[in-house]
């Protein structure tokens, strides 16, 4: 392998790894706020992925230009009332009780939307690429990315990553979440309302996933099934960067964004192993994940 | 006067006797139970191909039926996986006792059912499935495939390669992960090897099934920048792949051969550009050359269209070829029976070496020796054409399935390999759009 | 009353029902043919479930579970490939022993954490052998499985008809032997000190135990369980996929768990007949929404029967007695 070809797969990587990171981040979250391991937050992505392609086939014929604005508004909806929903109706009713039923029962989400997208949006590919389309080609080593996928959207990731350090470090509303986070019964005796803090936490968590499938939508073919999918990938980003790591995800999703273009130079065969492969190996000698803090044992 | 009375009544009794006994015998219904795709990614055939078995099971009863008797149809989703699928199977086979099955789409699924309606003693045509391998391994009674398998389907593809671009030095294959996505490039490969040995392999990349990014793929395809790129993934994947590679110019760069892109050409519209070469699985094209002034071709396809907004792909000609070779099958049955209706066993053996035409394509046969369709394969390249606002297939060629089929007891790989150059300066007919 | 007598009190009458339910197994199918194949199922996904309920019994839930009932499938596949031949009892023996060393392996590693985190690592585990699976196509096919030929049992060949009445009461035996075994497990001292991992860890360690060590057996024997359920599932189906070993399997397993109620070994019986007479009927009916039926059943009983099935009858008795 050359040095051009190291250049194309690092930036296959990146674009690759912007994608992943917007996903898992908000599952990140979540977690790291409720400690609910959300198994619909790929439902969240897909639900998001359609939505934007449904704005976008509408707006389009209006002005092209008006399909980046659909694709925000398409995964601020989906987080609203899909993430609203979950969280409300289903997941409060069960803070307090066994961490099995919260996680079961956005799995028993993950199923009613899975099929809830097919009797919606039926089964045939839906493929909306005009924002994609709206950028022009770069060309690097005689070779075209589109400015969307290696530009636009590890733009979007670093914004999103710095918005939420921001957003997390230096804002009231911030500093209440990291307050729940950090000590869930301090906080509540000190007169924070926990359940606003989830509902709000779980909104932002579920629109960065849906986010994500928005601005996914216009590369791939949206189909029955894509949900699946993400959930174990950004879980392994999650899991492998350590649990509510958010600046941890950015970089595991990128060391695994990396490795997987590298491996796909090299040696096709191992692709889908990659990311499993690595959490295995960083979970094993840190089980907290590479960034997450070793917890002490409950007596 | 009396022996004349005698034999009034004897031949009444007979009259009778013989009446009660067709009256029992020709059932209610016949009842057809499809195994297809109604989640999952592969739904995008199987949908279409349920639409068409209900527009085609309403116009045959329509007509009067199969012999006089109407048909009725119930569905298993294949795309509720293994277990799920094979306990349904068993339900309509065994509870609701179906006449006969059509099943299934994907090889995998066919793999798990054939052994099954074996043992049940339930004739089923494998109606879409693909995988060679399942009829040259054994031979079945109960099973039949009313089309033909990946053999004749890939070979025809790369003829027609080799007869419109013969000098081409390089190739690289982008196939999704599973079974189809590999025997179709073993077929291609190993024919390609034997009957073009200077050409280089320069990449065999095979994503997981259902992977929603090619970015990669297409990346490191650029900088190797091979005369031709196959494929021969379907459905979302490939519109996926078609899309990404357009947008980075790949497509422009190498010939891209769709191995089963005929599925995925509306769909694509504008985004698939022209001078691709597509292969259809079957001579199934909604202009097909030789039908496209049939008054019924015609009919049936805007009825479809009518009914799901697209003309009709080759799953839904599947679809009708599976129904035609039962209606065949019975009407033979039933002539061979004397005008009596037929046992289940004596429609099974009425239905080996069947020769029966939908007319939506040219006839198909299914030859006694491994029950194996020998179907026709049309591939063409696309070309705009004014009226459409996505690509039609020209310079079309379709090839006779008897010498592109490997003979029956002879394994496709072996046969393949026994290929010689020659072999694709074979005569086939080109009709433009 | 004495814990004991309220003990016996609450354990007779799930006893009783666990042998009516096998009896029921035992009977109903010879009267409806393709009743047959799918008792076998719900039995063998069953035993698989009991390994999920043991584990509960220390709070762990593992969410890649079905890595060994991959395994088990996967030990006759690759036997009948590679070997050739098969006998129902020596697919069981080896299913066993490959999915209790695999339980083993993976043990110690998984057994030093403890919630979402053994969750997690099991779930990496599993997801390494699933792509290992899908990928090396040359060994195992690749996403379309393994086939696995219809094998003899003790030497005797049978025929299709017979062979699912065979399946059937051949599950049903090891079901009815793992229900006991587990019961007995779950009543020993063993079992006691794994319902205190759950409880009181530390006050375990304070005793002298390893709960580690505690913890282990409990693994290995839930690993054993989900191999023979595998292997019995890869024979009913007459194949192995890379899918018996995907995330979504394990999701159904601990689904199925919940659904029966973890409290009680009966309760994975229970579910598995819940889950997959839903599933069954609702693929039959509304082939396109059986997800949707699912998933909604789940809420119905996460939320207001959160202790499954067997949970509905105690509720029941407090109820009739005014309540609490």
């Amino acid at each position: 392998m050359n040095s051009t070809l190291a250049i194309l797969a690092v930036l296959d990587g990146i674009s690759y790894a912007a994608l992943v990171f917007l996903v898992s981040v908000g599952l990140s979250l979540i977690f790291g706020v409720l400690r609910v391991v959300n198994v619909a937050h790929g439902s969240l992505y897909a639900f998001g992925a359609y939505l934007a392609a449904t704005f976008s086939i509408k707006v389009a014929p209006l002005s092209p230009w008006l399909t980046y604005p659909a694709l925000l508004a398409a995964s601020i909806v989906i987080g609203v009332v899909c993430g609203g929903f979950i969280e409300r109706v289903l997941l409060r009713p069960l803070y307090g009780r066994d961490d099995v039923l919260q996680l079961l029962i956005t799995f028993a989400a993950f199923m009613i939307m899975d099929n809830l997208q097919r009797l919606i949006w039926g089964v045939q590919p839906i493929f909306a690429a005009e924002p994609l389309k709206l950028l022009p080609n770069v060309t690097v080593f005689g070779v075209n990315y589109t400015s969307y996928q290696v530009i636009l959207l590890p733009a979007v990731a670093v914004a999103t990553l710095f918005g939420l350090r921001y957003f997390l470090r230096r804002t009231l509303a911030g500093a209440v979440i990291m307050a729940v986070t950090e000590d869930r019964e301090a906080s509540t005796s000190i007169g924070i309302d926990a359940r606003r803090v989830y509902f709000v936490t779980f909104i932002i968590g579920a629109s960065l996933a849906a986010l994500g499938g928005a601005l996914a939508s216009p590369t791939t073919s949206l189909v029955p099934g894509m949900g699946a999918d993400m959930i174990v990938l950004s879980f392994a980003v999650a899991a492998t960067a350590g649990l509510g790591q958010i600046e941890g995800a950015a970089l595991t999703a990128l060391m695994i964004g990396l490795t997987r273009a590298f491996v796909i130079y090299l040696q096709p065969e191992f692709e889908v192993l990659v990311p499993y492969l690595l959490m295995v190996l960083v979970l094993l000698v840190r089980p907290y994940g590479l960034f997450g803090a070793t917890q002490m044992r409950k007596i | 006067m009396q022996y004349l009375k005698t034999a009034f009544a004897a031949a009444a009794a007979t009259a009778i006797f013989a009446g009660a006994a067709l009256a029992q015998g020709k059932p209610q219904e016949i009842k057809i139970g499809i195994a297809t795709f109604l989640s999952g990614p592969a739904s995008v055939f199987g949908v279409p191909a349920k639409a068409a078995a209900e527009m085609i099971a309403e116009d045959l009863n329509k007509k009067g039926g199969i012999g006089g008797v109407p048909v009725k149809l119930s569905f298993i989703d294949e795309g509720a996986g293994g277990e799920a699928l094979v306990s349904n199977y068993r339900r309509i086979v065994q509870d609701d006792k179906v006449d006969a099955t059509f099943a299934a789409i994907s090889s995998g699924s066919c793999n798990q059912l054939v052994p099954v309606a074996e043992d049940l003693k339930v004739m089923n045509f494998m109606w879409d499935c693909g995988a060679a391998s399942i009829l040259e391994t054994k031979k079945y009674r109960y099973n039949f495939r009313t089309q033909a398998n990946g053999t004749p389907e890939m070979l025809a593809v790369l003829i027609y390669l080799l007869k419109t671009k013969p000098d081409f030095k390089t190739i690289a294959v982008v196939n999704q992960d599973y079974a189809w996505g590999r025997e179709s490039w073993e077929i291609f490969s190993t024919a390609l090897k034997a009957m073009k040995p200077d050409v280089q392999v320069v990449a065999e990349l095979f994503p997981k099934f259902g992977a929603p990014d090619y970015s990669t793929e297409v990346s490191r395809l650029l900088a190797l920048r091979p005369d031709v790129v196959l494929t021969t993934a379907w459905g979302g994947d490939l519109d996926t792949l078609v899309r990404q590679a357009g947008q980075r110019g790949l497509l422009q760069q190498s010939t891209f051969v769709l191995g089963i892109g005929e599925s995925s050409i509306q769909r694509l519209g504008k985004d698939l550009p022209e001078g691709l070469i597509v292969g259809a699985r079957g001579d199934h094209w909604f202009l097909h050359p030789e039908k496209k002034n049939d008054p019924a071709f015609k009919a049936f396809n805007e009825a479809f269209k009518a009914k799901t907004g697209a003309w009709p792909i080759y799953p839904v000609y599947h679809m009708a070829q599976a129904f035609t070779a039962l209606q065949t099958a019975y009407d033979k049955a039933i002539k061979a029976n004397d005008g009596n209706w037929p046992t289940r066993e004596q429609v099974v053996d009425a239905t080996a070496g069947t020769e029966f035409a939908t007319g939506f394509g040219r006839p198909v046969t299914l030859r006694p020796e491994d029950n194996q369709g020998l179907e026709a394969q049309l591939v063409g390249v696309t070309k705009s054409f004014p009226g459409y606002d996505f690509k039609l297939l020209d310079n079309m060629m379709i090839f006779d399935p008897k010498v592109i089929t490997n003979p029956a007891g002879v394994r496709s790989v072996e046969w393949l390999k026994t290929l010689k150059p020659e072999f694709a300066k074979m005569d086939v007919p080109t009709f433009k759009q | 009353m004495s814990e004991k007598d309220l003990m016996t009190r609450r354990i007779k009458p799930i006893t009783t029902a666990a042998v009516i339910f096998f009896l029921v197994s035992a009977v109903a199918p010879l009267f409806v043919a393709s009743w047959a194949t799918l008792f076998a199922l719900i039995l063998a996904k069953g035993i698989v479930v009991l390994g999920i309920v043991l584990l509960l019994q220390a709070g762990q839930v593992s969410f890649g579970h079905a890595m060994f009932f991959a395994i088990g499938a996967y030990t006759s596949a690759f036997w009948g490939k590679y070997v050739g031949g098969g006998d129902i009892l020596l697919y069981l023996v080896l299913g066993g022993i490959s999915s209790t060393v695999f339980g083993l392996i993976v043990g110690l590693f998984v057994v030093r954490y403890r919630e979402i985190f053994f969750g997690m690592l099991n779930l990496a585990f599993s997801m390494v052998l699933w792509s290992l699976l899908e990928k090396m196509f040359p060994y195992t096919n690749g996403a379309d499985g393994i086939r696995v030929a219809r094998p003899g049992l003790l030497g005797f060949v049978f025929t299709p008809e017979t062979f699912q009445y065979v399946i059937l009461y051949v599950s049903l035996l090891i079901a009815a032997a793992a229900f006991y075994g587990v019961q007995r497990y779950l009543e020993s001292p063993l079992g006691h000190m794994l319902r205190a991992i759950k409880s009181n860890e530390t006050r375990l360690e304070y005793l002298g135990m390893s709960a580690r060590r505690v913890l282990l057996i409990g693994y290995v024997i839930s690993a054993f369980l989900g191999g023979i359920g595998g292997t019995l599932v890869a024979i009913i189906q007459q194949i192995a996929t890379p899918e018996f070993g995907f995330w979504t399997k394990s999701g159904e397993f601990v689904f199925i768990a919940i659904l029966g109620g973890g409290a009680h070994a009966f309760g994975a019986f229970a579910g598995a007949a819940m889950f997959e007479c839903v599933r069954f009927y609702a693929a039959a009916h509304l082939a396109d929404s059986w997800q949707l039926i699912l998933g909604v059943v789940l809420i119905v009983i996460i939320l207001y029967a959160p202790n499954g099935l067997i949970g509905l009858r105690q509720r029941y008795r407090q109820s009739g007695k005014g309540g609490r």
